[in-house]
């Protein structure tokens, strides 16, 4: 689209029907602007502040600490288990929620999205119910000589827990939207069920898996509370970044604490400008087919 | 077949709702019900008691009261700020309208220490307060606003899209019949945000009375005056009161569970009433 | 309350939705706006109702400038495509909004209220649908209750923009004629946007034809009809036929036959076109005195009372069909079948001389 040129109106015209006075504009935007600064953009900026107020050595050091890395080592391994795991899970529920009328379906959409209303802590607490010493399977694994709370697989199970509904929640939406006429033709046509899948599927529904692939990302290598529960806080073994930074600011280690934090912030940074770019891709996708 | 699924050409049925509802179960309908069963064990009576005893009614005036607080602002702003970003051009609009994600992408313990840091007495914005004798970290009021951090997305992305949709003809059929913006908002635009708006509450709200990350830092956790729920329940856990700890997740659920199908009810109304029949 | 329009000009970036417009609104009279969407009946309508500002131009009410005015103190009725009905509230509550936000001291007591909105109710004959909601009505009676709403703060003026163009075809004629009968009681000064040439014509005391930001021709229904001032309202309303012809001291001439012209006296060799409607071409059998056109008969299609008939000219480039309408009796009498060999002559033409022609020859003088 050209950039078009409005030109001003001769002398004092009305204002147009349907817009406040510039008063009150100004006086709304510099209001949700306040909040806004003193809510979002001030907490960001103090992020990096606080990480680099002691100078780059000690931030540096801070980062490359062994702790820290195997922190970091720690928070990408289980990203990199709990995304995968909820990608297929989040393709399977819209596959069978978008494409198929059954009975129960509300119940279902409902199920998935429950994990989003359940306090972090308590979705720690119920894996210790279930696998802790006091659990029951928690008798049987100490037999065994398994360790699941306290463990690396308790803080996967619990990151995978809080990000159950993230990518299944963008794709139900979406995949209900573009209907079933493309794969029943494709059907029709005599393709097979997986040739199906990617061939008219996937093409169609890429950007919105990617988008919800983003956030969940985000929220499984930020999750703090449920993760705080299994853990057990064991430096250098069961410490996920977030974690890490707790500890590093209980024991009153400020710029280290912020220095790890400060990845965080950079993530969620990340996490915003690519799902800008997304959301972009996805509207410019529906631009063609929304209009006429 | 049976009447439970509607016939369709397309494949893969079976195993996608088989792999679903494995998946569901073990990741989340197992666990979950984990905490009803072992609360099971507990006598009705002790149940109540554990519940009800005074420090954890405390932490339950304090988490809702804070809650409820930070859902009205955040309803209050989240719909100046939805507003101001569809109705107004401003330079540096695209940003902001990126950044109010911010509070769901950043993680809640990054949130925590920067806002205690920056409300301390000392800090970027307590140093300011702490004159004026408003002490905001380490006292309720900071739990108040690590839950407003929190919530913020939720009402300006649920009144957003809504407000987008409002057709334009409406507030000019409001001015032709000689309406000022004032009447033409409160009579005409607010009723049709309404549902959004209450939704967008109920979510800002239902997230925060779960919070964890962002409030233990900056609430001093002082038993009966800064103790959350949920940090209670982490306390209870750490004295191996396992019993206990059950208990109170059991109530926190239950709270969870008629949020949700209150938001589930509150959708179903927006959606009605903004759609164009 | 008569309306004038002074030089309103109107820019959308680099498009020109109005080009100097002028244009007087009689008091009491139902004017159609009518012409092809972009031609800037829909902006004009705007700018007079206030929800739109005209780059220059005045707008006057009753001969006083209203053109800094405010929408909200115009007291224009407007009744938009869509309805715009409130959805939050009942019909009641709909029709009652323009007097409920009165300032205080204007506004009508609370009986007054109910009962101007229940006559108004029971003037477009919905007075049973009061306390339902706009989704429970139909496409027909949701048109109708924001009409009622218009009505409700005693406009001035009506305005309507293209108050049909959502409806289905039966209702929207049942509406029309329906508006017509609610105009000839009420005498409210209204104009009402359209793209439909038929609805223009049925519906309206007089008819501005517009193009491009420009009026075309503003007349009666049968003026714009017969008497088109300009190609493009031949074009625009109704079928018509093109000939090009060259004009030649009096006559037309369209290939080898020969049309007195007696207004284009003075021309010499220009050229020109000849519109002519469909119904207004003579067919013959045989050759019977006079110049005729020689035709084929490549299609015949039937249509209640009238017969179209498709022919193509023998000996001639030109293999646009001519489109041709006579009676059944006619079709009965002529017995034609497709590939017969016909003679048609126009009985009425009008007679465009090229501009541009024009313009080159008297540059050249």
């Amino acid at each position: 689209m050209t950039a078009m040129t409005f030109p001003l109106p001769a002398g004092t015209r009305i204002q147009r029907a349907t817009q406040e006075p510039a008063w009150v504009r100004w006086f709304l935007i510099g209001l949700a602007l306040v909040f806004l600064t003193l809510f979002l953009f001030i907490p960001l900026v103090s992020v990096f502040y606080e990480a680099f107020k002691k100078g780059v050595d000690v931030y540096l050091a801070s980062i490359t600490d062994p702790d820290a890395l195997s922190a970091i080592k720690l928070t990408l391994t289980v990203a990199a288990i709990a995304v995968p795991l909820n990608l297929v899970f989040g393709i399977a529920a819209a596959w069978a929620i978008a494409k198929f009328e059954f009975r129960g379906k509300n119940l279902l959409i409902t199920l998935i999205d429950l994990p989003f209303s359940v306090s972090p802590v308590v979705s720690g607490l119920i894996y210790v119910l279930v696998f802790g010493l006091q659990g029951w399977f928690g008798p049987w694994l100490a037999e065994h000589d398994m360790k699941i709370i306290f463990a690396v697989p308790g803080i996967v199970l619990a990151t995978v827990f809080v990000t159950v509904p993230f990518i299944a929640r963008e794709l139900i939406p979406l995949m209900q939207a573009q209907g079933t006429e493309e794969e029943e033709a494709a059907v029709v046509l005599g393709t097979s069920g997986w040739q199906t899948f990617y061939k008219v599927t996937l093409p169609n529904i890429k950007w919105g898996l990617l988008y919800g692939a983003i956030l969940c990302n985000a929220r499984a290598m930020g999750e703090f509370g449920a993760v705080s529960v299994v853990s057990g806080h064991i430096r250098g073994s069961t410490n996920t970044m977030p974690l890490h930074v707790e500890i590093l600011y209980n024991e009153y280690n400020f710029a280290a604490a912020f220095a790890v934090a400060s990845l965080l912030a950079l993530l969620a940074l990340v996490t915003l400008v690519l799902k800008t770019l997304v959301e972009l891709r996805i509207k410019q996708q529906d631009t063609p087919r929304g209009s006429e | 077949m049976s009447t439970f699924k509607q016939h369709s050409i397309l494949p893969g049925f079976n195993l996608a709702i088989g792999f679903t509802l494995l998946y569901l179960s073990l990741i989340v309908l197992i666990p979950l019900s984990a905490a009803f069963i072992r609360t099971a064990e507990l006598t009705w009576s002790e149940f109540w008691t554990i519940v009800t005893a005074p420090r954890v009614m405390a932490s339950y005036r304090l988490t809702f009261g804070a809650s409820f607080a930070a859902a009205m602002v955040n309803a209050f702003f989240g719909l100046l700020v939805a507003w101001v970003l569809v109705r107004y051009h401003f330079p540096g609009k695209r940003i902001v309208d990126a950044l109010v994600d911010l509070p769901f992408a950043l993680p809640t313990a990054v949130a925590g220490i920067a806002l205690t840091a920056l409300y301390a007495g000392n800090g970027w914005i307590g140093q300011f307060l702490e004159p004026l004798g408003v002490k905001v970290a380490f006292t309720p009021l900071g739990i108040f606003v690590a839950l407003t951090f929190i919530g913020l997305p939720f009402v300006v992305r649920t009144v957003q899209p809504v407000l987008e949709d409002i057709e334009a003809e409406l507030e000019e059929a409001a001015a032709t019949l000689g309406a000022n913006r004032w009447q033409t908002f409160s009579m005409v635009i607010f009723p049709a945000l309404f549902p959004a708006l209450m939704t967008g509450f109920a979510l800002a709200f239902a997230r925060a009375i779960g919070e964890y990350g962002s409030v233990i830092f900056i609430a001093g956790n002082m038993p009966m005056v800064s103790e959350i729920t949920p940090l209670l329940i982490i306390t209870k856990l750490e004295q191996y009161d396992y019993a206990g700890a059950t208990a109170l997740s059991v109530v926190m659920l239950v709270i969870s569970f008629i949020l949700l199908l209150i938001i589930n009810l509150l959708q179903w109304w927006s959606r009605r009433r903004s759609s164009k029949t | 309350m008569s309306i004038e329009v002074l030089h309103l000009s109107k820019h959308f970036g680099t498009f020109t939705a109005l080009h100097d417009v002028n244009l007087q609104v009689n008091s009491g009279e139902l004017l159609a706006l009518l012409g092809p969407s972009g031609s800037g009946k829909t902006t004009l309508l705007r700018v007079i109702a206030g929800l739109e500002t005209a780059d220059s131009g005045q707008v006057l009410f009753h001969g006083e400038d209203a053109t800094d005015q405010h929408v909200r103190e115009r007291q224009v009725g407007f009744v938009f495509q869509h309805y715009a009905l409130f959805r939050n509230m009942t019909i009641f509550e709909n029709v009652a909004f323009g007097l409920r936000v009165r300032p205080k001291k204007f506004r009508p007591s609370h009986a007054e209220i109910r009962d101007r909105v229940m006559a108004l109710l029971h003037l477009v004959q919905l007075d049973w649908l009061a306390d339902r909601y706009p989704h429970q009505l139909s496409g027909g009676q949701r048109q109708r209750i924001a009409l009622a709403r218009a009505l409700a703060v005693e406009p001035k003026v009506l305005l309507l923009d293209e108050p049909f163009g959502a409806l289905d075809a039966k209702v929207r004629k049942e509406l029309r004629s329906w508006l017509r009968r609610l105009h000839d009681d009420m005498h409210i000064t209204s104009v009402f946007v359209t793209h439909d040439q038929e609805e223009a014509l049925e519906v309206a005391d007089r008819v501005v034809v517009m193009n491009e930001g420009r009026i075309e021709q503003i007349g009666t229904p049968d003026e714009v009809y017969e008497q088109p001032a300009s190609p493009f309202v031949y074009e625009f309303l109704g079928h018509v036929n093109l000939f090009h012809s060259r004009l030649h001291r009096g006559h037309a001439w369209i290939g080898d036959i020969a049309v007195a012209a007696p207004e284009h006296a003075e021309a010499e060799e220009r050229s020109a076109i000849a519109y002519v409607r469909p119904h207004e071409i003579e067919v013959e059998r045989v050759q019977t005195g006079g110049a005729a056109m020689a035709a084929l008969v490549v299609h015949i299609l039937s249509i209640g009372p009238i017969v179209r008939l498709e022919l193509v000219r023998k000996n001639d480039e030109d293999i646009t069909p001519i489109q041709v309408e006579i009676s059944k009796e006619r079709f009965r009498e002529l017995q034609l079948t497709k590939g017969d060999e016909v003679f048609i002559k126009p009985r009425r033409l009008d007679l465009f001389p090229n501009q541009y022609e024009e313009a080159s020859k008297s540059t050249r003088l």
